[in-house]
């Protein structure tokens, strides 16, 4: 079994009246069957309200299952007593950095997980030493988040995540309110613990960019996913992610637009190189 | 209806130690009907610049006209000013109150004296503009997705009949076909109405597909203020500013460096397609002719030969 398992997983948002009676119910989360392997990095796409967000919730749960199930690292989230065992396997990191951040001190923030996991002090201060170096915060570690810039509040996020040993970390559009260097500061901190600690990364994001370096794509869409593949299977599949509101990275976009006009390329271009190679023989 | 900025310089905590220079020395002319983008890199002084545009805040030096009057001279009515220069800023969830939509909507222009009824109609009018569906009228703005919000939010502000608008990262966190939606719809406004649009974006892509003059902020300081393509061919110093050039430019930098003859001043698809399609048009021809002339020669050796 992957360290994410999950079945016919449902979900359902409730809408009460004021007497505390069921007035509409609205599915998020439809049949979803997952397998994520311990160590992939995957990324999952879909427009605003396709459900990833409220699937990503499962994996840590935030919220539990209507219907069906899921596993993380083999534990059911509806029968495990203990949900913080749960939580501590698959950290999350959030869109908007300053919601996330609470410590006054860049170390004390990343060491309040720990700390609150009963880890004992000398441990936790290796561990925020260990993860402050893994995203490349060391040298603010006596600063004020509130001074910080968008992507490295995002970077001290992770190294707090890290910081809990956690052996998945999912990321809920970390990049969505960065300016283009904290999404690059980002987006390789992330892909060097994946890299490098081995750790399975779950990225959802709106940037297509983004998801070229992953093992694997799942694009979701009213709650069902819709396709899984490569990001070379999925982004060659131009028209059908339009019609999911999604798009693809520039350079698959010219490459299709010039294969339309009857240039020989081949299809699912992902990076500037494969297109230059492709072009200038 | 023009905005112009003189030597304006902003200051947070003046004279203590957190004094932060946010912008400095700066000015600029915002003359009617322009579409202009401004980027910068997080801290480098575009919220706040902006905040002077509608008489948010003081600068601490410098005069801001509009129309060619001081806003911060005394007597001044700088309720009108708001109203005029609408402000919709990046969270637009903060920006949102009433019960129902067409209320929230209302609100402004309410506020500037219009009867309920006159206000509506206003409202409606800014909300089907926007593309909000006349059936989610009634809902409340907290059952609304986040492309709903952000269209409720520039529609409060567009519902006052503002000269000049002003987006702080209207699409930020939105899907590809919402980001596209709404862009397209305020360039849609721009044209409709005939207002100046200052779109604040992260995002170089939609900067170079829409706007016709870009503003770069770096430290407080405008560094570069031109036509989106002139300022895209200093990609390298935008990266020292931590920015960066839409994809496009870079990869049509590749492609020249290939020896692929392309035009490096293309920064959207459509023209990055044009001129790669020109320039292996060119390739072909100048191959056949080769290939044509060395024909020829080898016509010609044989002739010799024979």
């Amino acid at each position: 079994m992957g360290i994410i398992k999950a079945l016919k997983l449902g979900f359902d948002y409730l809408k009460y009246d004021d007497d505390g009676n069921v007035q509409e119910t609205q599915r998020a989360v439809d049949d979803v069957n997952l397998d994520i392997q311990a160590g992939e990095f995957v990324a999952v796409l879909g427009h605003n309200g396709s459900g990833k967000s409220t699937l990503a919730k499962h994996m840590n749960a935030l919220l539990l299952p209507t219907e069906g199930t899921i596993w993380i690292d083999g534990m059911d989230t509806l029968k495990e007593p203990e949900l913080w065992k749960i939580r501590q396997k698959a950290g999350m990191v959030f869109q908007n950095p300053d919601n996330q951040i609470i410590g006054t001190v860049v170390e004390e923030d990343v060491g309040f997980g720990p700390e609150n996991m009963g880890v004992p002090t000398e441990e936790i201060w290796k561990r925020v030493d260990d993860s402050l170096n893994k995203v490349g915060m060391t040298a603010y570690r006596h600063h004020s988040p509130n001074k910080l810039s968008g992507g490295q509040k995002q970077r001290v996020a992770i190294a707090g995540v890290m910081a809990m040993h956690p052996s998945c970390i999912v990321l809920d559009e970390p990049t969505a309110m960065l300016d283009p260097n904290g999404r690059k500061e980002v987006i390789k901190a992330v892909k060097e613990l994946n890299r490098k600690e081995n750790v399975t990364v779950i990225l959802i994001t709106h940037y297509m960019e983004e998801v070229v370096h992953a093992d694997r794509v799942y694009v979701m869409d009213s709650g069902k996913v819709v396709m899984t593949g490569t990001p070379r299977e999925i982004f060659s599949q131009v028209e059908t992610l339009k019609q999911y509101r999604l798009d693809v990275p520039q350079v698959t976009l010219l490459a299709y637009e010039l294969k339309k006009a009857g240039v020989e390329i081949p299809d699912g271009i992902l990076t500037t190189e494969e297109l230059v190679s492709a072009l200038c023989q | 209806m023009s905005i112009e900025l003189k030597n304006v310089t902003y200051t947070y905590s003046p004279g203590t130690s957190y004094e932060i220079h946010a912008v400095r020395d700066v000015s600029l002319l915002i003359p009617d009907g322009q579409f202009i983008g401004m980027i910068g890199h997080t801290g480098s002084g575009k919220s706040t610049l902006i905040q002077h545009f509608n008489g948010l805040i003081r600068p601490t030096s410098g005069t801001v006209l509009y129309n060619g009057e001081d806003v911060w001279a005394e007597n001044y009515d700088r309720k009108k000013l708001r109203s005029e220069v609408g402000l919709v800023f990046q969270y637009p969830e903060h920006q949102l109150f009433e019960n129902d939509v067409l209320s929230d909507v209302c609100f402004g222009p309410m506020n500037q004296g219009l009867s309920r009824q006159e206000a509506e109609k206003e409202a409606r009018k800014a909300l089907l503009q926007v593309g909000f569906k006349e059936k989610n009228f009634g809902k409340s703005p907290f059952e609304l997705s986040g492309g709903q919000k952000k269209r409720a939010a520039i529609a409060g502000v567009l519902a006052m009949n503002p000269k000049i608008l002003i987006l702080d990262e209207p699409t930020a966190g939105l899907d590809p076909k919402g980001r596209d939606d709404i862009l397209d719809q305020i360039a849609q406004l721009h044209k409709l109405r005939g207002i100046t649009i200052i779109l604040v974006s992260h995002s170089m892509e939609d900067i170079a597909k829409y706007v016709e003059r870009l503003i770069v902020m770096n430290h407080g300081q405008a560094a570069f203020d031109d036509t989106p393509k002139k300022v895209f061919l200093h990609y390298k110093e935008l990266e020292k500013m931590g920015l960066a050039a839409p994809q496009i430019t870079y990869i049509m930098h590749a492609l020249k460096e290939n020896g692929l003859d392309v035009d490096e001043n293309a920064t959207t698809v459509d023209e990055a397609r044009e001129s790669i399609l020109k320039a292996l048009k060119g390739n072909r021809s100048k191959q056949a002719q080769e290939e044509g002339s060395s024909g020829q020669k080898a016509e010609q050796e044989g002739r010799k030969n024979g």
